[in-house]
């Protein structure tokens, strides 16, 4: 048996040392919105013969195309990011582009989003996340019959969820990443990726509670986590090979929606032992003192 | 065991009939048993995000159409931009109506259509009622074509309404149309100078039907009559009606993938699913061993399962719903890992193997019940099969959802009975190695 609960200091720790970069720059920086949200256009271009940028980039100015920012993927494919534009002007836009070119372009992706569909999705993923954390938590307290169950559960979830956005706060910051309906997808999956192993653990905890209903609440977490901590970290283990494999190999569309679960996963099986658990032993430390009063 | 048997077999032969629907050039039923008409293609379908193509979203503006017509009328905008697509020979169009509270919208997709232009007019005009006449009488028997016929002055701006209703004497269906007062004049006045001609019905340059005038209709009211059926003339009153209806349309949302980038996805998708899968499989083995291989070969049952499913339903396969596939393949193994582990534990404590096993089994359903719970939450949430409109609805969204869904409960059925039959069959204990392992 290992006496994990003799170290919550330490995941106290860690977490904090995760969270408050994430925080920081959630706060200052906030995370970068993608067209999804905020309307307007993306083209993704793919050029055979090599053009240089500051000619398009005086392409783009000559048409007078709003807030376009180019984004240059590969050796060959080019990504605009534009304002409101219109259909025509994207027309044009690409047949001048045409013209520079000596092959034809490729057009790989053309997106136009209109501005409201954006709040929409914003709206739709804030509700979406919400019954999701209901139904979760009603279902924790439910199978428990225990609302610090429920509670604690939820409280780590929302710990993954700050890792999660704190992290695209960073990486929007120092590599550009956005935010976008991908990524609402694997942060809502990383909730409940998160319940998952809290709540192999809490069963394994509660199995033991009734079988040794006199013994301390901390060893019994104890030789619970000992337990499961294999299992947990096999089982994590699995999952983030196949990520890894999509985040290396997936290719460029897919790759910041498999770093989201990534991480999600990581943080997932990290906080069901270190602060799920500690949060439901702290808690039933904080009763047992009230009852003795 | 003569159970275990049964139920191995079973298995066996389920995994046959399932390679069978999972080959690479898909089968397709067309066949009659006991008199039931079954058909059914097995090819896997992907989105337009893999297989290319355009995606539009319409909102219509009703600020200018009652209430009660605003159902319809969205019914029918959707009716006429399915026959421009269809007329226009784009394969497996996918037009869908989407209504809440104040939002009206038609979703259309195009796969293979690259060239927005060339989409956007095809579905964003409004529809053109028109009625002609022939501009030689001698033709008259022909059939009616915008070549050899004539506008007469009256289209759908002078139509008001048309509805299905059913005839006083036959009791067949017909479809009412009524004009409004200028239109009604007109009609008058062509009617009356045709009788015995045939007046022909155009929607969008297509001819619909050529009627011959029997008398006048001086009020306004027509009845279009011929041997249609019910679902027919319901058709019928719906063109006329979008016809005459023209809801402005206006483009909210324009998604295009061009072919390239769809199929390098593909690619890229299954070559990273296969190089996770190997490394999963060898993990496996490596873990629990002769255990691990068992639990390998129940992952391929699960992998069979879930393309069937895919070609079955059939879901249609996005992205980030094939990033959904590949992660439940990571989450398919959990229950196998629950049940090793407990397996492992009870085995410890000095009961026999098999024993311990059962015991594995038993215990470990608990958890992997409640754990893949939440999962099963989360997925149908980010489905939305209500499809209301406070949820996500977007297709990418929905394409995850859908095969992590299914993912989670196949791999109950993999993890659960196929890995219990195999280990029934074929494990025969710890080798002595593992027996002396200690804690």
């Amino acid at each position: 048996m290992i006496r994990f609960m003799k170290y919550i200091w330490i995941y106290a720790l860690i977490s904090g040392l995760v969270l408050l970069p994430g925080i920081y720059s959630l706060i200052i920086y906030g995370v970068k919105p993608s067209v999804d949200f905020t309307g307007g256009s993306v083209v993704e271009v793919k050029i055979q013969t090599p053009i240089e940028k500051t000619t398009i980039e005086e392409m783009v100015k000559s048409q007078k195309i709003p807030s376009v920012s180019i984004q240059k993927q590969d050796n060959a494919t080019y990504l605009f990011r534009m304002g409101k534009v219109s259909e025509e002007q994207i027309t044009e836009f690409l047949k001048t582009l045409q013209t520079k070119s000596e092959k034809p372009i490729d057009i790989l992706r053309n997106d136009t989003i209109g501005p409201i569909l954006g709040s929409e999705l914003l709206f739709k993923s804030v509700i979406a996340s919400l019954f999701a954390v209901v139904a979760i938590l009603l279902y924790v307290a439910y199978a428990f019959k225990d609302i610090k169950s429920g509670v604690s559960a939820v409280l780590a979830l929302i710990h993954d969820v700050l890792v999660v956005f704190g992290s695209f706060s960073l990486f929007g910051y120092f590599f550009g990443v956005e935010v976008d309906t991908l990524f609402m997808t694997a942060f809502l999956t990383t909730m409940s990726f998160s319940v998952h192993d809290t709540i192999v653990i809490f069963d394994r905890i509660r199995e033991y509670r009734k079988r040794s209903p006199n013994a301390n609440f901390s060893e019994v977490i104890d030789v619970a986590l000992t337990e499961t901590m294999g299992r947990s970290l096999i089982n994590s283990f699995t999952i983030i090979f196949m990520l890894l494999a999509l985040v290396l190999m997936g290719g460029e569309t897919v790759r910041w929606f498999a770093v989201a679960l990534l991480i999600g996963t990581i943080t997932g099986t990290y906080s069901s032992p270190f602060v799920a658990t500690p949060i439901l032993l702290l808690w039933n430390r904080l009763e047992e003192k009230k009852k003795r009063r | 065991m003569k159970q275990t048997k049964k139920v191995f077999s079973i298995l066996v032969i389920l995994a046959i009939v399932l390679i069978f629907f999972d080959l690479p050039s898909p089968p397709s039923i067309d066949t009659k048993i006991f008199g039931i008409h079954i058909k059914k293609d097995f090819k896997t379908r992907l989105g337009l995000d893999l297989a290319g193509g355009t995606q539009l979203t319409l909102e219509a503006d009703m600020v200018t159409i009652p209430q009660a017509d605003r159902k319809d009328s969205l019914e029918s905008a959707k009716q006429v931009i399915e026959r421009r697509v269809n007329f226009f020979g784009v394969s497996e169009p996918v037009i869908q109506s989407v209504m809440s509270a104040d939002v009206y919208r038609i979703i259309v997709e195009l796969p293979g259509v690259t060239n927005t232009d060339e989409a956007i007019t095809l579905v964003g005009q409004t529809a053109q009622l028109e009625f002609r006449e022939f501009t030689q009488i001698a033709e008259s028997t022909a059939s009616a074509m915008i070549a050899n016929t004539k506008s007469v002055g009256i289209s759908g701006r002078d139509l008001k309404k048309a509805t299905l209703q059913f005839n006083t004497q036959t009791g067949e269906p017909e479809v009412s149309i009524q004009f409004t007062p200028d239109g009604a004049k007109k009609f008058a006045e062509v009617t009356k100078r045709l009788i015995g001609l045939p007046l022909a019905i155009f929607l969008d340059d297509i001819v619909v039907m050529a009627p011959r005038v029997s008398t006048e209709i001086a009020d306004g009211q027509g009845v279009i009559t011929g041997s249609f059926t019910v679902d027919e003339a319901k058709q019928l009153s719906i063109q006329l009606n979008a016809g005459a209806l023209p809801v402005p349309v206006k483009i909210i949302e324009k998604r295009t993938i061009g072919a390239t980038l769809g199929a390098d996805s593909v690619n890229k998708s299954i070559r990273a699913g296969v190089i996770g899968l190997g490394l999963v499989a060898a993990f496996m083995i490596v873990q629990y061993g002769w255990l691990g291989m068992l639990a390998d070969i129940a992952l391929l049952m699960y992998g069979l399962i879930t393309l069937f499913l895919y070609r079955f339903i059939p879901v249609t396969l996005t992205l980030p719903g094939i990033a959904g596939f590949i992660l439940s393949i990571g989450m398919a193994v959990d229950s196998n890992i629950l049940i090793f582990s407990r397996y492992k534990e009870e085995f410890r404590r000095g009961k026999p193997w098999q024993i311990a096993m059962e015991l594995g089994f038993g215990k470990a359903w608990e958890s992997i019940r409640d754990a893949n719970f939440t999962t099963i939450i989360t997925s149908i949430i980010l489905f939305n099969p209500g499809n209301w409109s406070f949820l996500p609805t977007s297709g990418l969204v929905r394409g995850f959802a859908a095969t992590l869904f299914l993912g989670v409960v196949t791999s109950l059925f993999t993890g659960i009975v196929v890995t219990r039959t195999l280990i029934r069959m074929f494990y025969h204990g710890p080798k002595a190695a593992f027996q002396g392992r200690q804690v």
